[in-house]
């Protein structure tokens, strides 16, 4: 029987784990060092919140695994031989595969910053993370101040988890605006005032210098690199991004630049090895798409796609349309095509914006044949289907305000703005 | 498993649960007014009975507002779940506990030992606790006050002062806004004050049953039997019209309503269980049972209790029937014969028309129970033609409203609402969801839709799901979620961080969309299908 061996047990790798087990009767082992069984990365703030505990971000029950003939090993895997297709365990333990999928995902980017290792510095990625947030910042007397670094998805999710615990943060954000290398200057200033207005101490455009160590050896204070302030903390969140954690096939003849190499098929350059989700990287990126996606849910697609391949139909990575969510404390945000920070070449945005400065709307069109490109929604949920379908039909601008209505996917007696939006549209289109 | 996550993660208590000064002084003013009532237990003669009522009612009001005040209007709209899992009272901490056993014994008293209450049995006064009340209830019915008076003052105000510290932490959200407007309302006038000033119109002459008309059998188990048909008919024109209200509600208007919104028109936003539930009970939302064992628990209790249900009331209803029509319109064996042919119609259309759409045990069960019910009742036929089923109907009912009445909705399914979470009742009792839900599944319009593939598996929404429900191992797969034990309580939408849910009535067409790869992911469907 083929062995698949997958290293990660994050959303990829289970992904393609119970794909694999839909379509045939293969010998599947699973390996993660981080965590026993799968569970939702995604969810960490929420424990940390109380909202939920970790259980709760299991998606699946501990049986399921057996159940399904998915073995489990918890462990690290230090080397990979290619040759004769073994796997070698920081214990020293061996494993064979027959075709082996590398998930492992990101890890937190550190710049080289001086003091980046003190104790009391941590990034927010792994579940070991979360642990380590929690002995540090149980609660505003043991951390009295946080800084955080980098104006991220996962950096606000940060402030917001440290928040819930009413531990005063002070947030580094490189930008001048929040998220504004991704957002359009009017969402960014929109979500910047939000983060504010949650007492959340935002220093845009600021950068670190360093990090400042106590005589223990523990996290003193933070300077900024800008203006030289020294601001005293006891715990420093790195979240300026993540990249592929791929150190242990670096000794391999695996190829990779910032992550491992595969092309549309998700294949790796020695066969029988693929890569996918966060720690894979693409020869060719598709559409817009960066080359290195860390995103839950084209994890979940290349897990669903390699799992084909490895059962015997064999076909390419095809991500549809752009589409992501996330939520800045209150805010959710839900975007669907591509929405520029800067509209792109003979491209327009059009933007309205609700006076309680909670909810707002993007759209990037094509100002010659108004093509409708992509949204952004804030404090509006919209429908997947709908959009995915517009944007497949190449509706224009105008189609998509008037029809607005279908998309709506807020709860039941909401309030509507589509009529709001519609006769800002009007207004702007008469002007021009 | 790490046992620091698995427990409170946190090795000192976490800030977020303490409370401020306001919430403290708030405590004390509500907990002084519940202790009023408990001295009153103890039999404490209080002079100036009203003036302590009030007093004591509008302490527990006060501090309830005042407390959710100060929770929730100081912070911005949203979520509102920060330390669920680290408070006690949530996360079936000591709190937790004490309030569970406090809220069992009430129950206890309540229904088996009501003199403990102070209740004046054999035509005496009242003492204690019930006393404390007479005033408010002549007031109301012009009678002394009962254990069941008290119980349903007590249920009311709960109703309403939860009510409204629900609708502060839900201020952005007005489905759950609207929703618990609705019970409340719907609680304060059909469940109890339309009862009891009916019953100040009751002479020597004419008399009402006290009849909530929300309560619809079979929740309203008794609301067949032969005292109350009585005094029905012979409260004339306003009598029979009751009566034919009691039994439209169950036969017409709730298949309509059912098939056009689910069965949560009825579950959270007019039922007085559901009321409670989703009021008082609130707090506990997050206790319900997730694993996929008590789903399948759930599945065969509920349905037997449906099936008992259904064999008390035939066989209570047969015992009074006689063999003429001079009293009542049918006859024990017409009446056993439109209850065998409307059970045998439901059973064949469902084989006919949804039988693929059951599941394995839903099909052997339905069968079984179908196959049980029908002989029962043949057993008239072919038998001597005076007794019906293996049981005195009489014992049928007392065991019904002992088990099922009695320690099932009230003991277990309130009592321990901090234990095992706030609709064990609904989830694992209630005939009427039973029925409600067995029409969700097949008949109606109602489902959860899911977002396309914007799920991220977090869990928020199965956490949050009082019936249970694992909502997320639907949504992460795209799959619209229909669901019987479903109430459409809407709070899988509210606390989703990614806007994937939302509670619609669209066609019933594509109603349940199994799909094998998520929306964005361009393989080709049609392709994979063929496989």
């Amino acid at each position: 029987m083929e062995h698949i061996v997958i290293i990660g047990n994050g959303i990829s790798g289970v992904t393609a784990a119970r794909h694999i087990r839909k379509r045939s009767n293969k010998r599947i082992t699973i390996i993660s060092g981080e965590s026993d069984y799968f569970f939702s990365r995604t969810a960490l703030m929420y424990v940390y919140m109380g909202h939920m505990k970790f259980e709760h971000t299991q998606p699946y029950e501990n049986w399921f695994w057996e159940k399904n003939k998915l073995e489990l090993i918890h462990g690290f895997v230090n080397t990979i031989d290619t040759e004769t297709k073994t796997l070698h365990f920081e214990t020293g333990d061996i494993l064979n595969y027959d075709k082996l999928i590398i998930a492992t995902g990101s890890k937190p980017n550190k710049f080289g910053w001086p003091g980046q290792d003190l104790n009391g510095v941590l990034g927010m990625y792994h579940k070991q993370d979360l642990e380590n947030l929690e002995e540090l910042t149980s609660n505003n007397k043991i951390c009295k101040r946080a800084v955080i670094v980098g104006g991220g998805l996962i950096g606000v999710e940060l402030a917001e988890m440290l928040h819930s615990r009413n531990i005063p943060v002070t947030f580094l954000v490189r930008e001048s605006s929040f998220w504004n290398t991704i957002l359009p200057n009017s969402d960014s200033e929109m979500i910047t005032r939000h983060i504010k207005n949650n007492d959340i101490d935002i220093r845009l455009s600021s950068n670190l210098k360093s990090i400042n160590s106590d005589d223990k050896g523990f996290v003193k204070s933070v300077t900024i690199e800008e203006t030289g302030e020294e601001i005293l903390c006891d715990l420093v969140g790195l979240t300026a991004g993540v990249s592929p954690n791929i150190n242990f096939i670096k000794s391999s003849n695996i190829e990779f630049n910032k992550g491992i190499l595969v092309n549309k098929y998700l294949e790796s350059n020695i066969p029988d090895i693929y890569a996918i989700g966060d720690c894979a990287e693409q020869r060719e990126p598709i559409g817009h798409r960066k080359s290195v996606e860390a995103v839950w849910y084209t994890g979940r697609m290349m897990g669903e796609v390699v799992a084909q391949t490895i059962c015997g139909k064999k076909i390419t990575y095809n991500p549809g349309h752009w589409f992501n969510s996330a939520k800045f404390f209150d805010i959710e945000y839900q975007t669907y095509g591509w929405v520029f920070s800067k509209p792109k070449e003979n491209h327009a945005h059009f933007h309205w914006r609700h006076e309680d400065n909670t909810k707002c709307i993007t759209i990037e069109y094509n100002s010659i044949t108004k093509e409708f490109i992509g949204i952004n929604t804030f404090g509006i949920r919209m429908r997947h289907d709908i959009f995915n379908k517009w944007l497949d039909e190449k509706q224009d601008i105008d189609y998509v305000i008037h029809n607005l209505k279908e998309a709506n996917f807020d709860p039941e007696f909401y309030r509507r703005f589509e009529n709001d939006i519609l006769t800002t549209y009007n207004s702007l289109a008469q002007k021009s | 498993m790490d046992q620091k996550l698995e427990e409170s993660m946190s090795l000192v208590k976490p800030e977020v649960s303490d409370l401020t000064w306001v919430q403290k002084i708030s405590v004390l003013i509500g907990i002084t007014g519940l202790f009023i009532l408990v001295l009153a237990l103890f039999n404490y003669q209080f002079p100036y009975k009203k003036l302590v009522l009030f007093t004591s009612l509008g302490a527990i009001t006060l501090g309830t507002v005042l407390f959710s005040n100060n929770l929730y209007l100081n912070k911005s709209k949203g979520i509102k779940n920060n330390g669920v899992w680290f408070k006690s009272i949530s996360s079936r901490g000591v709190l937790g506990w004490i309030t569970g056993i406090v809220l069992t014994l009430f129950y206890i008293i309540l229904y088996f030992f009501p003199t403990f209450l102070g209740q004046g049995i054999n035509g005496n006064a009242n003492t204690g606790l019930i006393a404390l009340f007479d005033p408010l209830s002549i007031f109301l019915n012009g009678n002394q006050a009962s254990q069941w008076f008290v119980y349903g003052a007590l249920y009311t105000l709960g109703i309403l002062i939860f009510g409204y510290k629900f609708i502060l932490k839900y201020r952005h959200n007005r489905y759950q806004q609207l929703r618990t407007g609705s019970v409340m309302f719907f609680q304060l006038s059909f469940a109890f004050l339309i009862p009891e000033l009916m019953s100040k119109l009751n002479s020597d002459t004419f008399s009402l049953p006290y009849y909530d008309l929300k309560s619809i059998w079979p929740l309203n188990y008794n609301n067949f039997e032969k005292y109350r048909i009585d005094e029905f008919i012979s409260a004339g024109n306003i009598g029979l019209t009751l009566l034919f209200f009691g039994v439209i509600s169950i036969f017409i208007i709730t298949p309509i309503l059912t098939y056009k919104y689910g069965k949560r028109w009825y579950c959270s936003w007019v039922c007085g269980c559901g009321a409670l539930a989703e009021t008082v009970g609130d707090s506990f939302r997050q206790l319900s049972d997730k694993r996929q064992v008590a789903w399948t628990i759930e599945r065969w209790v509920i349905h037997s209790v449906l099936v008992f249900v259904i064999l008390m009331t035939t066989a209570v209803i047969y015992s009074y029937l006689g063999n003429d029509t001079s009293k009542y319109w049918v006859t024990k064996e017409v009446f056993l014969a439109l209850v065998g042919g409307f059970l045998s119609i439901i059973f064949v259309l469902t084989m006919i028309f949804k039988r693929k759409e059951l599941g394995k045990d839903a099909l052997y069960g339905s069968i079984g129970y179908f196959i049980i019910v029908i002989s029962l009742i043949l057993f008239h036929f072919i038998n001597t033609r005076t007794s019906l089923f293996l049981f005195k109907p009489e014992t049928l009912r007392t065991t019904y409203g002992f088990i099922i009445g009695s320690m099932f909705s009230g003991v277990i399914g309130t009592g321990f609402y901090p234990i095992f979470g706030n609709r064990v009742w609904c989830r694992f009792g209630c005939p009427m969801a039973a029925i409600l839900g067995f029409q969700q599944r097949l008949f109606s319009k109602f489902r959860i839709t899911t977002n396309g593939g914007q799920c991220i598996s977090c869990g928020n929404c199965s956490t949050y799901c009082e019936m249970g429900i694992d909502v997320r191992s639907y949504a992460q797969k795209g799959e619209n979620i229909v669901r019987s034990s479903c109430v459409g309580c809407g709070i899988c939408s509210a606390v989703c961080p990614r806007g994937v849910l939302k509670l619609e009535n669209v066609n019933v067409k594509g109603r349940i969309n199994v799909q094998g790869v998520l929306l964005g992911d361009d393989i080709d469907l049609i392709d994979l299908s063929k496989r």
